[in-house]
């Protein structure tokens, strides 16, 4: 939604302006959709989240108050949802208000050291490249992974992120870097492998 | 191939990657970072990588689409469905 300006009439949709309401649901139900399935990583759940969303939404929008933007507020609750099917799924996989202060000491442990980007594009792009680089993000912890999306695939700003998540803005800065740097050696140790490959021909 | 970044330097900037690579740091860390990564290879292959895998999530991210039949269902859902046939999205997005 970060190249769509949503112009809505927030008080048509608050008084139950259906028609309104069935705007907002094709503006917006591709990017709740994309979030659902990229936190899920399945097709069913992502629809089922997708649905829940706007039910939620529909019932919640009298109360809405405008403190952050309708889509930030839509993107909160898919995202609430999204969790509370992955607790449901996975209990001992969510831990989204834990805050550990960032220690470079331990991040930079093992730390690859690849320059994978001199591969060609095609290389970096390939199918099987996208299917590890999907696998990757799904790998990543929840509290990790929702702020990865936000950011970085859906263009969130850092302030928008920490609304949308209900977390501090320095908190989302050091998931970020947490998530970013995780993928980034996950990547390494892939395209580490493809460049050694290579070597070998 | 791989190697450990382990000077107390290379760990100092780590922790400013993220805001380096948005464009989001302050000019004077900005320059510091930058000092470093002039002589620090391993660093700046870190930087360079980072930069990079955010550029491919961004590359491979699928189009926000729903997949077909899904919009049907979620409209029936929300007693939306004498919309159906309209075409609600406002034709810049």
């Amino acid at each position: 939604m970060n190249e769509i300006e949503i112009e809505m009439s927030v008080e048509a949709l608050k008084s139950g302006d259906r028609e309104a309401f069935a705007r907002l649901v094709d503006e917006t139900s591709g990017h709740v959709h994309r979030v659902a399935f990229q936190i899920l990583g399945n097709e069913q759940d992502a629809e089922d989240v997708l649905q829940d969303t706007y039910i939620k939404a529909l019932r919640a929008l009298p109360d809405f108050e405008g403190r952050s933007s309708l889509r930030t507020w839509l993107y909160r609750i898919a995202v609430n949802e999204a969790l509370m099917l992955v607790r449901k799924r996975k209990p001992q996989a969510v831990s989204v208000d834990e805050t550990t202060p960032f220690d470079a000491e331990a991040e930079s442990e093992g730390m690859e050291i690849v320059d994978f980007c001199c591969l060609p594009e095609g290389e970096l792009l390939s199918s099987e490249s996208r299917i590890f680089i999907d696998r990757a993000i799904q790998n990543l912890p929840s509290n990790l992974k929702v702020v990865f999306i936000m950011r970085d695939l859906e263009g969130l700003s850092i302030q928008e992120t920490a609304e949308a998540l209900n977390l501090s803005e320095n908190n989302v800065k050091t998931r970020l870097l947490r998530a970013r740097l995780r993928l980034r050696q996950e990547l390494s140790v892939y395209f580490g492998g493809k460049i050694q490959e290579e070597f070998r021909r | 191939m791989s190697e450990h970044i382990h000077t107390p330097q290379c760990q100092q900037i780590l922790g400013s990657l993220s805001e380096y690579i948005d464009g989001e740091l302050q000019a004077e860390l900005c320059a510091e970072i930058e000092a470093h990564l002039k002589d620090c290879n391993n660093c700046r292959i870190v930087v360079n990588t980072l930069r990079k895998t955010v550029e491919l999530y961004e590359q491979t991210q699928p189009q926000p689409e729903l997949p077909e039949g899904v919009r049907e269902s979620l409209f029936l859902k929300l007693d939306l469905d004498d919309f159906l046939q309209k075409n609600n999205k406002s034709s810049e997005i």
